[in-house]
């Protein structure tokens, strides 16, 4: 068989998990030997789970894959590896209190004299690769000593002695400083010149620019074509990587703000890996208003979240809810103060699975003087409460002594709706409130932020889905970098490529307009 | 005090540390290398109390000590792969599967005993002098002056369990198990990634695990009390697992923490033999020890933790 010009041929590639939804719909891809092929996409576009398939993490539900001209099965990594691919993981793979040398042979430990580890040639070996790859590492250095750079290289090495001739490597820059990133970028080209293929996933437009041939964009699940790095603008990237397919209208009137509920100052955060994930953010939610945050996903908006409910400490800033500052304050006295959450992550902060839905839904207010009667609980009292919300919010369930986790995820969200909705809030935070739910629950959740907005609440939500954060909003700011880059006082007018430019970093609003968005 | 300040300053008492510690050294080995691979393995105790029976009491139907060690050490391994297939395939607690092995010691083996012997608490009438782990006296040591008491003249077990600290060093950091070993206690994400066995390997630990612990109670048992009784392991698989963490998990300073052990054991069996003094406040020494050795042990921890930190925050200010 011909040497064929790709080497990776992934056709007709489509994966649905159990749970419905569909991560990637028929999705070409296909790579050329000896290329930087860019796999981009926002999250949730289906990016991830390609490479998964690639790498044989997870397999697909339809469709072929083909290495190097052959049709392959990839049941497992093992797999993968032999076929020559290897992949370097967002979170390392690595044993912190072993050393270089001994996480890169882990698994296939050269020995001598049949029982014992030839340390030596280990060390030997390590040192060949980095010397041969310009891979820079200290053989006998603990990887938790070593620096981030250094530890990625330790993960590309790994990959390379056990033979892989194409590199996946997903979002490598996102851990690395700007030095970091330009000796990366130096280092693979170098491996791209010695033959090896690399396939880069990142949606930063700068790096995708310097160092990709060409880039495949992918978009909620499908894949939106194949490009030349070379023949296609920023501007055109963005575009095709930002947008919406079906545009949803929500019926709403417009917005009447009064006061300030929420304000936020110069809040500043780093986290453990020094990176700046907060930088002087500062903006106000107002009574009656729906402020949205719209970003790619890791510019700082979760860290944002986590300081307005003390889930974090922010490095320097404050955040006050009606004139009071909440930094550092226990979040049963957050809430007492009209605050209420519905997290990113429900399953770990919305809810406790195993507890039924009754439980879960008075969590918050189990103090409450309706719900006892002496030392004891009014038990119907309770079932009353709770069988109203669960009408209300249509919960979809047996009985409200049912466990909270055998619920489907549209229902579940529904339960922490229903129990944040209902202690008359004046702030609502809504981290990614649809987030992976069903169409009824979403447009069901959608509405009642709206109501509750319009009934006086001040709503603060955070979304990545550009539909909902531009649909719902009144008005909206954008994360980039830990920075707010545009604030949009109304999202009427807004289309979905000037908010592509705003969050992929192309273009910046001057301070003086951002600084709208604080209203005193 | 003056009495057991002369006792404690003999040849014969350091030489009675050493055969103290021997069974603590077993236990906790076999309580390091499991915690290498990232297990706790509660049920050393119980391990050691089944283990001493069958010892003794193969030796006895075969009549031979080597037979009754090798057994010993067998039925170790098997009641830990037991706990092994609890936890590893069918998923309870470690912890809870120890805890179980432990309570299968106190009292499954006195009904065994009764079973096979019909002999009630302990194997007294059965032991005579050749199932007995003999004792070894090293040509020249022994002839050196007190350095020849102290360390010749020990069963043949006890040079065993020091041996094996080295051995058990060799295996963790010099072989390839080894590697696999530590890795998968770690990080078995990053093992399983490379293509470990991870379920494998921790078999392989537990097997170790077993394997000592029946050791140290075949010691128990055949040497050091001249036969099984229902009293005679008295805690030392979970002093062996305070000594594992005092000792960091290294083989070496499992030995020095195991050590320390064995000279508060050894305090104690003294201490007891002296007049004016309470037997039972004597016979809490060890335990107080072990308490003691660990509070000093998370002490430390928490300053070195608070040491490690400190730098990295100062990094970060800049």
């Amino acid at each position: 068989m011909p040497q064929s010009e790709y080497v990776v041929q992934m056709k007709g590639i489509n994966k649905v998990y159990p749970n419905g939804i569909a991560a990637n719909r028929g999705v070409d891809f296909n790579v050329r030997r000896g290329e930087i092929h860019a796999l981009m996409g926002e999250n949730g576009a289906g990016k991830s789970t390609l490479m998964k398939m690639l790498f044989g993490l997870e397999q697909p539900t339809s469709g072929e894959i083909i290495v190097n001209g052959e049709t392959v099965n990839l049941t497992s990594p093992t797999v993968a590896i032999s076929k020559g691919i290897g992949m370097v993981h967002q979170h390392f793979m690595l044993v912190p209190s072993l050393t270089v040398a001994e996480n890169i042979v882990l698994g296939m430990a050269p020995k001598k004299g049949g029982l014992f580890m030839d340390m030596e040639s280990a060390v030997k070996l390590t040192e060949e690769y980095a010397e041969k790859y310009n891979l820079h590492v200290d053989p006998k250095a603990k990887v938790m000593d070593i620096p981030v750079g250094m530890k990625q290289k330790v993960e590309i090495l790994k990959a390379l002695v056990r033979g892989a001739k194409i590199l996946i490597l997903d979002e490598p820059t996102a851990v690395l400083t700007t030095q970091e990133t330009a000796e990366l970028f130096r280092e693979l080209i170098n491996l791209k010149e010695q033959g090896y293929t690399i396939i880069f996933i990142s949606h930063k437009l700068n790096e995708i620019k310097q160092i990709t041939d060409r880039l495949t964009i992918m978009r909620a699940g499908k894949s939106m074509g194949v490009y030349e790095t070379a023949s296609i603008t920023k501007e055109e990237i963005s575009r095709l990587m930002v947008g919406r397919d079906v545009i949803l209208t929500v019926e709403k009137e417009k917005a009447q703000p009064t006061d300030t509920v929420l304000s936020v100052k110069d809040l500043e955060y780093t986290n453990e890996w020094n990176k700046k994930m907060l930088d002087k953010v500062s903006f106000s939610v107002r009574k009656g208003e729906i402020l949205g945050i719209a970003g790619v996903e890791g510019n700082g908006q979760r860290e944002l979240v986590d300081m307005l409910f003390n889930l974090n400490r922010p490095d320097a800033g404050s955040v006050k809810v009606n004139g009071k500052d909440i930094v550092g304050v226990s979040q049963r006295n957050i809430r007492s103060l009209g605050v209420s959450l519905i997290p990113e992550d429900r399953m770990t902060y919305g809810i406790a699975a195993t507890a039924s839905i009754e439980e879960n839904l008075i969590s918050d207010r189990v103090g409450a003087k309706r719900f006892n009667k002496g030392p004891l609980f009014d038990m119907k009292a309770i079932h009353k409460e709770c069988d109203d919300l669960i009408r209300d919010f249509k919960v979809l369930c047996k009985s409200g002594q049912q466990k909270v986790g055998m619920l489907s995820g549209g229902n579940i969200q529904k339960v922490v709706v229903a129990r944040e909705f209902s202690c008359d809030p004046v702030l609502i935070i809504a981290d990614q409130p649809t987030r992976g739910i069903d169409v009824g629950a979403t447009e069901f959740i959608r509405k009642k932020l709206v109501e509750l907005s319009r009934a006086g609440a001040a709503v603060l939500l955070v979304s990545a889905d550009l539909n909902e954060v531009m649909e719902l909003s009144d008005s909206l700011i954008v994360m980039c970098g830990g920075k707010i880059a545009a604030y949009f006082e109304d999202t009427a007018m807004l289309t979905d490529e000037i908010m592509g430019e705003y969050m992929l970093g192309l273009k910046r609003q001057s301070d003086e307009e951002i600084g709208r968005v604080c209203h005193e | 005090m003056k009495q057991l300040m002369e006792m404690v300053f003999q040849a014969e008492f350091v030489a009675s540390v050493i055969r103290i510690t021997a069974p603590i050294l077993f236990a906790a080995l076999g309580a390091v290398i499991a915690e290498k691979a990232g297990l706790t393995n509660m049920g050393l105790e119980g391990m050691m109390m089944i283990a001493a029976l069958f010892g003794t009491l193969t030796s006895y139907w075969t009549q031979s000590w080597a037979v009754g060690v090798l057994c010993a050490l067998l039925v170790g391994m098997l009641l830990s792969l037991m706990v092994g297939f609890f936890s590893l395939k069918l998923k309870t607690d470690i912890i809870l599967a120890g805890i179980a092995v432990n309570m299968l010691g106190g009292g499954g083996t006195i009904f065994l005993l009764y079973m096979f012997t019909g002999m009630r608490g302990n194997t007294g009438s059965l032991v005579s002098q050749n199932i007995l782990i003999p004792t070894l006296e090293i040509p020249l040591i022994k002839d050196i002056p007190v350095l020849g008491e102290i360390l010749s003249g020990h069963s043949l077990l006890t040079y065993l369990a020091f041996l094996f600290v080295f051995l058990l060093w060799v295996l963790l950091y010099k072989t390839p198990l080894g590697l696999n070993i530590r890795a998968v206690g770690e990080n078995n994400h990053a093992a399983e990634s490379v293509g470990i066995k991870v379920r494998r390997i921790q078999y392989i630990a537990l097997a170790f695990s077993g394997a000592l612990a029946g050791l140290g109670g075949a010691f128990m048992s055949m040497y050091y009390s001249q036969g099984w009784n229902s009293g005679m392991v008295a805690g030392r698989g979970f002093i062996a697992l305070a000594a594992q963490a005092m000792g960091r998990g290294e083989p070496v300073g499992t030995l020095l923490s195991s050590l320390l052990f064995g000279l508060a054991q050894a305090l104690r069996t003294k201490a007891s033999a002296l007049p004016d003094i309470s037997t039972y406040l004597v016979s809490v020494i060890p335990y107080v020890a072990t308490v003691l050795g660990l509070v000093f042990y998370a002490a430390a921890t928490v300053r070195r933790v608070k040491k490690a930190r400190r730098p990295k925050e100062e990094a970060e200010e800049k």
